[in-house]
């Protein structure tokens, strides 16, 4: 968190000396911070963490719009298909994550991905109940929804 | 060139906003429509909320336009839930759908 700060107050420094305090201005001050910090961090032992959370979380970004982008066409060929395909299915998925932010994390991030829906959470935050569009495989499913969300969801959070 | 982006975005958004519009008039139960209306519905108010963003270009606009799309990310799936699984609890019937064991008996249906 300390290089963090040191960051933002690269971004706040930049933006000051270029007389651009503006959104862009403080985005390119950050990320010129970054790419600074990133080639002195030998010098900042503890930093390795910081660089491989901001590139992990950057990743979940990502591969979330990616998943957001092909969710969405599915669900076009599904609506504008004349017969419905769908074989649609209630799934039990055990959890992993177990706490309350990093499910929150997860059952949204669940819903909107290609054919899943969260539907239910135990109180105990174990398992998770999904509604799929094409459930013909559920085991496929969750081992699916395991190694990815869920996965990505661990290490941006760890 | 900002204005061919704009155009794309915007005809790109709206058409997903149609698609999640007919979705839940056309698909079979309301589960499967709450997949249309999320994941579509959400891809269709960012890109046309992205549309405005490049169109204006200012930073109050840029980041009122990140704003509401952040927000949409975090309570679009929340409503979905609670719909979907209050019309679960309550015993909805579904279109041919297979629910497995663990579900039904947890579920209390």
């Amino acid at each position: 968190m300390n290089i963090f700060a040191l960051n933002i107050a690269l971004a706040v420094a930049w933006a000051a000396l270029t007389g651009n305090f503006t959104l862009s201005g403080l985005a390119v001050g950050f990320a010129l911070g970054f790419a600074c910090l990133y080639l002195t961090r030998s010098l900042f032992p503890e930093s390795g963490l910081y660089f491989k959370r901001i590139w992990r979380w950057f990743k979940l970004c990502v591969l979330f719009l990616y998943e957001l982008v092909v969710s969405s066409l599915q669900v076009v060929r599904e609506v504008l298909a004349p017969q419905h395909k769908a074989r649609p299915g209630v799934i039990a998925m055990p959890l992993d994550v177990n706490r309350e932010m990093e499910v929150l994390l997860v059952t949204n991030l669940i819903t909107l991905t290609p054919g899943t829906l969260s539907l239910d959470v135990t109180e105990d935050c174990n398992t998770l109940f999904i509604h799929a569009m094409f459930a013909d495989d559920p085991d496929e499913i969750r081992r699916q929804l395991k190694t990815g969300m869920e996965r990505w969801v661990i290490e941006a959070m760890e | 060139m900002a204005e061919i982006i704009m155009a794309i975005l915007v005809v790109s958004g709206g058409f997903f906003c149609f698609v999640a519009g007919l979705g839940v008039l056309r698909l079979p139960d309301v589960l499967m429509r709450m997949h249309a209306s999320t994941k579509a519905g959400t891809l269709g108010s960012g890109l046309i909320l992205a549309a405005v963003a490049v169109y204006f270009a200012d930073t109050a606009t840029i980041s009122r336009a990140v704003a509401t799309i952040l927000f949409l990310l975090m309570t679009a799936p929340v409503a979905a839930h609670m719909i979907g699984r209050a019309a679960f609890r309550s015993g909805i019937t579904l279109w041919n759908t297979k629910i497995e064991p663990e579900a039904e008996r947890k579920l209390g249906r």
